[in-house]
């Protein structure tokens, strides 16, 4: 009995007491909002929004919702957290690699290229970037081009866009590609489960991605036009570049310094993966006479990567979250567009902080989800 | 690749292979280096492209010469086994010497010969190079923010109390040693509080009263860190303990709340603690925005302080656990005289990471409008007496926290392999 009440008693309290603390919170939110006359409710998120996004994946302006301005929002997170990934995980994969290697001066410089951007706040890189280094860039009228079509100018980057014609018939294509690559493989696997035998995956893959596409090109009637940025004189002293897109150079200055901040973690990872497998494991699969390719396809790699991907899922998620300094500089990402400019209008502080913290929170637990799916599935099974 | 014999030694002709590519190799150096200290292309009369990779190619030749499995040279085969292994090593190597040649007179002049320090007007700046002078007036405000001039010894006396306070554990007797954690738990932060509040903000003992609008620079980002890391200390501990307990409630409840506040950005929590938290509070309850940020740090940093910690409850060996319990312990004393002590010493390097990134972020205050050190260049950048000195604002501010997270890493590292060789 007595052991019992030692178990309930503290779960009781503890429980008591988080209550009251929402309890109280609770309490005073509605009696501060009571008196300021505001009334709690999501139901502004289908008001005009009449404010306007300078850079937006979807189309939006002053008469869309604040729902659709959210939407915008979580786009332009995604897209700058997208980006900054890939050059990351680039950038991360190289100097991880290079910290490992026999060269003293390639190891040392990948030590301290990791460093040097690991040990500043990236708050200070994105402002570095963005009111410093982009801000020596030359007006439009005076950039040259960069490989022959594209302009990096202190507006922004601009590339040239694509005009399609007949382009779902290349996705499906594109479909084609993907769905015939993953029966190759699973045949692969099977064939060299089976028998021993293996195919050259690969190459195949590679001349699929290549061939099939192409084919649409003389066959399926798509094709492809490129729309260049042209330099357009607005008045006698402002020029714009018309035509193409153009990348702000908000985006630019974030992709920079999320993508070199992350990728020196991204980096110890990789070299953490790669030192994790035994001097052994190399030599037991070289004495059954794997050659280097062999080795590193069917042994190295397999080990290794279950030992990098979860803590690089980890930094991707970090990158995710980092990606909200964009604020700083006025990025239209979710808190600037959603947390700032919807908050300072509408004034409904709860209910917008609520959902914003709630958005990166799914996000990142949705992400956690699958990491740990994943990890039970790659996991070594011992007997 | 018989045909190419003829480029690699072998016993006879290895001296003339070996002074052949030293000769071709610092050539190309030279080549390089003239080109960028001096400005002088000395290959100028050859075409284009070859101009420009010329010493490439001449290095490449050299360093393939010198290369041999032994030579009995010890310098030699230092050179060939850490630089020159194979032709991509090779070219790497001469890829990063070049670079560094290259690099280094541009930025050299920019920092140090071109640059200006003397004066105190924007007009003292004449030079191409850097305007130190802007740091140099500056400075101040970079250290101290707003805070009144003739009362900067209060914050140099404060942080020089609390720094000694620090360490006068390392001074106690032996017999009072036992209440070390104590202090360091409990009395210390109190008292540390007490002397940033009555030094700094000031209001008794004669001293002008300084409100927290007026603090900011680089201090108050030491202010912050410090009073986040104490607090979020003992929080991660009991939520470290609460997710490692038997009773369900708890540990749901310490789950719910280290996975919410690790999976929100800090920005948004700062957000929250400037506008959606004063809703929370009763009507007439002033807290000040200083108060309310280091709250929502310390709520926010306590969830990953508590991993940490538990990271080192799970590393301790099962025996320990049962030992106590055998020797008939309840669960605070275990905790207290077995576990803890032990799971402590095992994370101090990862509670040095956590305040790592707890520095690292804490410029991020500036989005709430405290003027700590990257807020401060903000406003210095905007000033309309010094427009056009960022890039040497932000790169005194890299220099500066680059020092600090640097020697905290340094240190952290030193610790983890401190206690892995006592294990």
């Amino acid at each position: 009995m007595n052991n019992k009440i030692k178990k309930i008693l503290p779960q009781i309290i503890t429980v008591l007491f988080v209550l009251g603390i929402f309890g109280f919170f609770t309490f005073n939110a509605q009696n501060n909002m009571d008196n300021r006359g505001i009334d709690f409710g999501f139901g502004f998120l289908t008001q005009e929004s009449s404010f306007d996004v300078q850079f937006s994946l979807i189309e939006y302006s002053g008469s869309h919702s604040y729902a659709r301005a959210y939407l915008v929002g979580l786009l332009n997170t995604l897209l700058v957290s997208f980006i900054s990934i890939i050059f990351c995980t680039i950038l991360g994969v190289i100097f991880g690699v290079a910290r490992l290697s026999s060269n003293y001066l390639i190891r040392n410089s990948a030590a301290w290229y990791v460093e040097f951007f690991r040990n500043i706040p990236l708050l200070l890189q994105i402002f570095f970037w963005y009111y410093a280094a982009l801000r020596a860039l030359p007006v439009p009228e005076k950039a040259g081009p960069w490989f022959g079509v594209t302009y990096m100018t202190i507006k922004g980057y601009y590339i040239p866009s694509f005009i399609w014609t007949n382009l779902d018939i290349f996705l499906y294509s594109i479909l084609a590609v993907i769905i015939s690559i993953i029966i190759i493989s699973t045949y692969a696997k099977k064939l060299q489960e089976n028998e021993g035998k293996q195919i050259p995956v690969f190459f195949i893959s590679l001349g699929l991605i290549f061939l099939l596409p192409a084919l649409t090109f003389f066959i399926g009637g798509v094709s492809l036009d490129f729309e260049i940025p042209a330099l357009k004189q607005l008045s006698k002293t402002s020029y714009v570049f018309d035509g193409g897109i153009g990348l702000p150079p908000e985006l630019i200055a974030l992709v920079l310094a999320l993508s070199l901040y992350t990728s020196t973690f991204v980096a110890e990872c990789v070299r953490a993966g790669i030192q994790g497998i035994g001097k052994g494991q190399k030599e037991a699969a070289a004495s059954v006479g794997l050659t280097p390719n062999q080795i590193l396809k069917l042994v190295v790699m397999p080990q290794a990567l279950r030992i990098i991907i979860p803590p690089t899922t980890n930094q991707y998620l970090n990158l995710t979250k980092n990606s909200s300094l964009a604020a700083a500089i006025a990025y239209p990402d979710l808190v600037l567009v959603f947390a700032g400019t919807a908050l300072m209008q509408t004034g409904k502080a709860i209910e917008i902080v609520s959902i914003t913290m709630l958005t990166y929170l799914s996000i990142s637990l949705a992400i956690a989800a699958i990491m740990n799916w994943y990890n039970k599935k790659i996991e070594i099974k011992e007997k | 690749m018989n045909s190419l014999n003829f480029l690699k030694s072998n016993k006879q002709n290895f001296y003339y292979f070996l002074y052949l590519g030293l000769f071709l190799f610092s050539i190309s150096i030279l080549d390089v280096a003239i080109n960028a200290f001096l400005k002088i292309n000395i290959t100028s009369f050859l075409p284009g492209i070859l101009s420009i990779f010329l010493p490439l190619i001449l290095g490449f030749v050299g360093l393939n010469f010198i290369r041999t499995e032994y030579s009995g040279i010890k310098s030699l085969d230092i050179i060939n086994k850490n630089i020159n292994t194979n032709n991509f090593n090779a070219i790497l190597t001469l890829l990063i010497i070049f670079a560094i040649i290259k690099a280094t007179p541009p930025s050299l002049s920019w920092m140090i010969f071109d640059a200006n320090i003397s004066g105190d007007t924007k007009e003292a700046c004449t030079g191409t190079g850097a305007c130190w002078t802007y740091v140099k007036v500056w400075f101040r405000r970079f250290m101290y923010g707003m805070y009144p001039n003739d009362l900067h010894w209060r914050i140099n006396l404060a942080f020089i109390l609390v720094i000694a306070l620090g360490f006068f554990g390392f001074f106690l007797r032996d017999n009072l040693k036992k209440y070390l954690a104590l202090y360091y738990v409990i009395i210390y932060p109190i008292i540390a509080f007490l002397v940033i509040y009555y030094l700094i903000s000031g209001g008794a003992f004669g001293l002008v009263w300084v409100e927290t609008g007026a603090w900011g620079g680089l201090s108050l980002t030491f202010i912050v860190s410090f009073f986040c890391l104490i607090f979020c200390f003992p929080l991660g501990m009991v939520l470290a303990l609460g997710r490692r307990s038997s009773l369900p409630m708890i540990r749901y409840i310490s789950i719910g709340y280290i996975e919410f506040w690790r999976g929100v950005p800090l920005i948004t929590v700062l957000f929250m603690s400037s506008v959606m938290f004063p809703m929370f509070l009763p009507e007439d309850f002033f807290m000040d925005k200083l108060v309310r940020v280091i709250i929502a740090i310390t709520l926010f940093e306590g969830a990953y302080c508590a991993e940490v910690i538990r990271g080192g409850l799970q590393a301790l060996p099962r025996g320990q656990y049962d030992a106590a319990k055998s020797l008939g312990m309840g669960y605070w004393k275990m905790h207290i005289f077995v576990i803890l002590p032990q799971a402590l010493k095992l994370v101090i390097p990862g509670i040095c990471n956590t305040f790592l990134a707890l520095v690292k972020d804490t410029p991020l205050i500036f989005v709430v409008g405290l003027a700590e050190l990257a807020g401060m260049l903000a406003l210095a950048k905007t000033n309309p007496k010094w427009l056009g000195f960022a890039m040497e604002g932000y790169i005194f501010a890299a220099i500066i926290f680059w020092i600090i997270c640097y020697a905290m890493s340094k240190y952290s590292y030193n610790l983890e392999a401190k206690y892995k060789t006592e294990r």
